[in-house]
C-alpha cells in the first residue's frame, strides 16, 4: 500500500483514460470534445513517464515530448478549423455537422 | 512514505479535476479545470524523476495550449449552456472502462511476459534533462526534426485559418469574390 509501483501509475492512468473517453462519447460542444481529447494524451503521457522510470528507460519520455508535440500542433489546427466553421454556421455542436449525409 | 502521499494526493486531485472537466455544463469550468489537471499531471512527472517533462508540460499545456483554448473561446459563444448527449449513461461508461483497460493490457502484457531490458539505459551521474538531450540529440534526432517540421506546419495552418483579417476569408469566399479582390489590388498598383 505504502510502496509506489508501476501498477499504480497504470491504474491511474487507466482511470484518466476512462474519464477521457467518456467525456469524447457524451459530448457534443466540439470545444469540450477538444478538452476530453487532451485528457485521453495526458493520461497515456502518465503511462509512459511511469514505465520509463520503472524500466530505467529514457525511451517513454521521448514518445511522452512527442506526444506533447502532436497535441499542441492538433490543437493549433483543429481550433483554426473550429473558427472556420463557426463564422459559417454560427454553432459548433456535432449535430449540425450533418452535410455529409446520404 | 512520501512518495505515496504525494502520489494518492495528485491521483484525487487529477482525477477530480478531469471529471469536473468531462462532466460539468459551463465551458469556463470545464476550461479552469482542465488547466488545473496539467498542473497536477505534472505533479507525477516530478514524483518519477522526470523533471525536464514536467517542466515541459506546464509550459505547453498551461502556457501555450490553455492561452490558445482561451483565446479560441473568445470566438465562441460559451456563456450559454452546453448541450450534451444525454443517452444511456451505462453504456458509455462501460464502453469506456473497457476500452481502456484493452489499451492498458495491449501495452502493459508483452512488458510483464517477456523480461525486458532497458533500449536506452540511464547514463549514471547525468541529470534527467541531461541525459533527455543525450538521448534525443542522437537517437531520436530524425523524429525531432519531424515534429519540429509538424509544428511549423500547423503554425502555418493555424494562422491561414484564423489569422488577421478576420471579417474577410478566403476559405468562406466562392472564386469571384477572390478575383474581384484581387482585381481591386492590382488597379492600385496600376493607378
Amino acid at each position: 500500500m505504502m510502496e509506489i509501483g508501476l501498477n499504480h501509475y497504470l491504474v491511474l492512468s487507466t482511470i484518466l483514460f476512462t474519464i477521457g473517453l467518456i467525456g469524447v462519447m457524451r459530448r457534443k460542444n466540439l470545444l469540450l470534445l477538444f478538452f476530453a481529447t487532451e485528457i485521453l494524451l495526458n493520461a497515456v503521457n502518465v503511462g509512459f513517464a511511469a514505465i520509463s522510470h520503472y524500466y530505467g528507460d529514457l525511451t517513454g519520455q521521448m514518445f511522452a515530448f512527442f506526444v506533447i508535440a502532436i497535441a499542441a500542433s492538433e490543437l493549433a489546427v483543429g481550433l483554426g478549423l473550429l473558427i472556420v466553421w463557426h463564422k459559417r454556421h454560427g454553432t459548433i455542436d456535432l449535430d449540425t455537422m450533418t452535410s455529409m449525409r446520404g | 512514505m512520501f512518495e505515496a502521499v504525494a502520489f494518492y494526493l495528485f491521483a484525487f486531485l487529477t482525477i477530480t479535476m478531469f471529471y469536473i472537466t468531462v462532466t460539468t455544463s459551463q465551458a469556463l469550468y470545464a476550461l479552469s479545470a482542465l488547466a488545473a489537471g496539467m498542473i497536477f499531471i505534472s505533479a507525477f512527472f516530478f514524483i518519477l524523476g522526470a523533471d525536464f517533462l514536467g517542466a515541459v508540460q506546464i509550459i505547453v499545456y498551461t502556457g501555450a495550449v490553455m492561452a490558445l483554448y482561451a483565446f479560441g473561446m473568445m470566438f465562441f459563444d460559451t456563456t450559454r449552456e452546453v448541450k450534451e448527449n444525454h443517452g444511456n449513461q451505462y453504456i458509455v461508461v462501460g464502453l469506456g472502462t473497457l476500452a481502456a483497460i484493452l489499451v492498458v493490457v495491449i501495452f502493459a502484457v508483452p512488458m510483464v511476459s517477456t523480461n525486458m531490458q532497458a533500449f536506452y539505459p540511464m547514463t549514471e551521474g547525468a541529470g534527467n534533462t541531461e541525459m533527455v538531450g543525450m538521448v534525443l540529440f542522437t537517437k531520436y534526432l530524425v523524429p525531432f526534426e519531424v515534429a519540429a517540421l509538424m509544428l511549423l506546419v500547423a503554425m502555418v495552418a493555424g494562422i491561414v485559418l484564423a489569422g488577421k483579417k478576420m471579417d474577410l476569408s478566403l476559405t468562406l469566399m466562392n472564386a469571384e469574390e477572390i478575383q474581384e479582390i484581387e482585381d481591386q489590388k492590382n488597379k492600385k498598383v496600376l493607378s
